[in-house]
């Protein structure tokens, strides 16, 4: 055996990394022991600032690149975009949850911490080049949101989601581990760019074949639980109803987009000679799941189990720009995360808004007859329905429109279609929403308590999501420049 | 030495009851043990490949998923302790008021 060496490590590459997690750690102890019972809405705004520095921490990265850790971890603009992302989605979450909390009577300093940490999971994953940092990534991001999914104690259904989550999420990692070990029996390695300067190398024997693809197979598996592909979607209703609303929100966009982010390295590189044993494989995933996730929502009366069942749909749309693994996919698979993250983080904040104290409904009927009472927000929650179900001018429409551009050109012209198809179905439950709101009568008092936090949250997402959809130009020059040296 | 192919039927055996474990026992606790059943198979095929080729690298994940399979179970039993609480049950069937 060769001797165990201390690899190289330059610290500057992984500088918003390292930032959010000794961010992190101290706000734990400051939590402890310096803010007051009472006031840990002071810890919350500390969490942001933590993330608001992280991502400026990056900002002068941006035209550095390389790797470190013996090429485990890698710093390019595309991992830095997606920091960017990540950043914005965990700090928009904590605003949403600063009097959420409170009102619901489950205010913990951790959980501010612990949102961070969970961030900081996601950025190792947009980081990671090699299946033991991935495989880390996934597990500190989801042990992170299996306490957050159980926050809600002593609510049952809080800890039920909580259990369901972790039961499946620990089933899945087990797979994980189980294909990489398959996968470095095939190819002696667990690195990226390793396994795919093999896979060029030298045609594999039959024996070794068998392994790499049953390895890769389960690799995928572990990632379409994570991502709640369909037929590996079960749990992801149920969690998103127990859960609190903000997590529900941070998960709906931060698990999905950050291991969909990982997979795209892992398709594109490392898996690329294989592409003609996966590409089929995918596609048959994403074309039901597309299907699925827009036909559940449709019978829905809860506004979270119909988010959730669209996140669903939404994960298949996002699929489509990876299985296409071109640069072209790549540029309009971010585009999407960033219309669909900030698009769906508003829709909850107005989910949140009309949620009463101590109940757990969250029914569409309590959306009838919101203009009359809030006109404001209720178009803001049209403005996101819109874009959810892509109807121009708005974020939605764009991104879809690229993702199915990217598809069609890359092939994939029968799945573009269904994602046409799914979409126009998804029309409908989105714009049941919109005309309970503006044409039909309120079924109950039901009073929107807005706050500062969930204002700015709301008002962040409606502007953005109107923004990226009037000028796109600047949005996509960013995720083009995103590409520049895409390398593992 | 015993052939890296004998080691990795073995795992393979072990992560299938692991497997079948959390599909059919309803027990939690059970389930966690059928989890680290197969999280621990995986960790045998790790050390068997990296036996064979010389190689350290399997041997260090080996580690790393030990660690986390603790974080996991850590979290999980306390979650189980939430539930039993004021369910005074650890039958995962009978935890289901979210239907999906």
């Amino acid at each position: 055996m060769e001797p165990l060496q201390i690899p190289p490590v330059n610290l500057i590459l992984l500088a918003p990394l390292l930032t959010v997690v000794g961010w992190a750690s101290a706000l734990l102890l400051v939590d402890v022991f310096l803010i007051p019972e009472g006031k840990k809405k002071l810890t919350g705004y500390l969490a942001i600032a933590g993330l608001l520095v992280a991502g400026l921490v990056g900002l002068p990265l941006w035209n550095v690149s390389g790797s470190t850790f013996s090429g485990m971890l890698v710093l390019d603009r595309y991992s830095l975009s997606l920091t960017w992302i990540f950043v914005i989605v965990g700090a928009l979450s904590i605003a949403m949850a600063l009097d959420y909390l409170p009102r619901h009577g489950i205010e913990q300093g951790e959980f501010y911490p612990l949102i961070m940490f969970a961030v900081a999971g996601m950025i190792l994953l947009a980081q990671g080049t090699d299946l033991i940092v991935l495989f880390l990534g996934i597990e500190a991001l989801s042990i992170t949101l299996y306490i957050l999914t159980g926050f809600a104690y002593p609510r049952l259904t809080s800890e039920e989601a909580a259990m369901k989550y972790l039961v499946l999420g620990a089933f899945a990692a087990g797979f994980f581990v189980y294909g990489i070990a398959l996968v470095y029996g095939a190819t002696g390695t667990t690195s990226l760019a390793g396994i795919a300067e093999f896979l060029g190398r030298q045609t594999l024997v039959a024996e070794d074949q068998t392994l790499l693809l049953a390895g890769a197979g389960m690799v995928l598996i572990a990632f379409s639980f994570k991502t709640a592909l369909v037929p590996f979607h079960m749990w992801t209703p149920d969690v998103y109803e127990g859960s609190p609303t903000p997590v529900a929100a941070f998960m709906s966009v931060g698990t999905k987009g950050a291991a969909l982010a990982a997979l795209l390295r892992v398709l594109a590189f490392a898996f690329e000679g294989v592409q003609a044993y996966w590409l089929p494989v995918l596609a048959a995933l994403a074309a039901i799941t597309m299907v699925v996730g827009n036909l559940g929502a449709l019978g829905q009366t809860n506004v979270k189990r119909m988010l959730a069942y669209s996140s669903i749909g939404h994960a298949g749309y996002i699929l489509l720009g990876i299985m296409v693994a071109s640069e072209r996919g790549a540029e309009a698979f971010l585009f999407y995360l960033l219309a669909y993250a900030l698009t769906n983080l508003g829709a909850f904040g107005v989910v949140i808004a009309l949620e009463q104290q101590g109940e757990s409904v969250w029914s569409i009927e309590d959306f009838a007859g919101l203009y009359q009472r809030r006109p404001m927000l209720a178009v803001a929650m049209a403005l996101f329905m819109f874009s959810l179900a892509g109807v121009p001018p708005t974020a939605g429409f764009m991104a879809k429109f690229f993702i199915f551009t990217a598809a069609y050109e890359g092939g994939l012209g029968w799945l573009a279609l269904v994602g046409v198809i799914t979409s126009a179905i998804a029309a409908y439950f989105y714009l049941r929403v919109v005309v309970k709101m503006f044409m039909q009568e309120p079924a109950r008092e039901v009073q929107p308590e807005l706050n500062r936090g969930l204002n700015a949250d709301i008002i962040i997402a409606g502007v953005a999501t109107l923004l990226i959809g009037l000028v796109p130009t600047p949005f996509i020059f960013l995720a083009q420049q995103s590409l520049v040296a895409l390398g593992g | 030495m015993v052939p890296t192919a004998y080691y990795i039927i073995l795992s393979a055996a072990l992560f299938t009851i692991g497997v079948l474990g959390v599909l059919i026992r309803r027990n939690a606790i059970v389930v966690f043990m059928s989890v680290e059943l197969m999280l621990n198979a995986a960790n045998l095929a790790l050390v068997a490949f990296a036996r064979e080729r010389l190689n350290v690298d399997g041997q260090v994940l080996v580690f790393f998923v030990i660690t986390v399979a603790a974080a996991e179970v850590a979290v999980g039993l306390a979650l189980l302790v939430a539930i039993f609480r004021t369910k005074n049950t650890a039958d995962v069937d009978e935890v289901s008021t979210l239907k999906g």
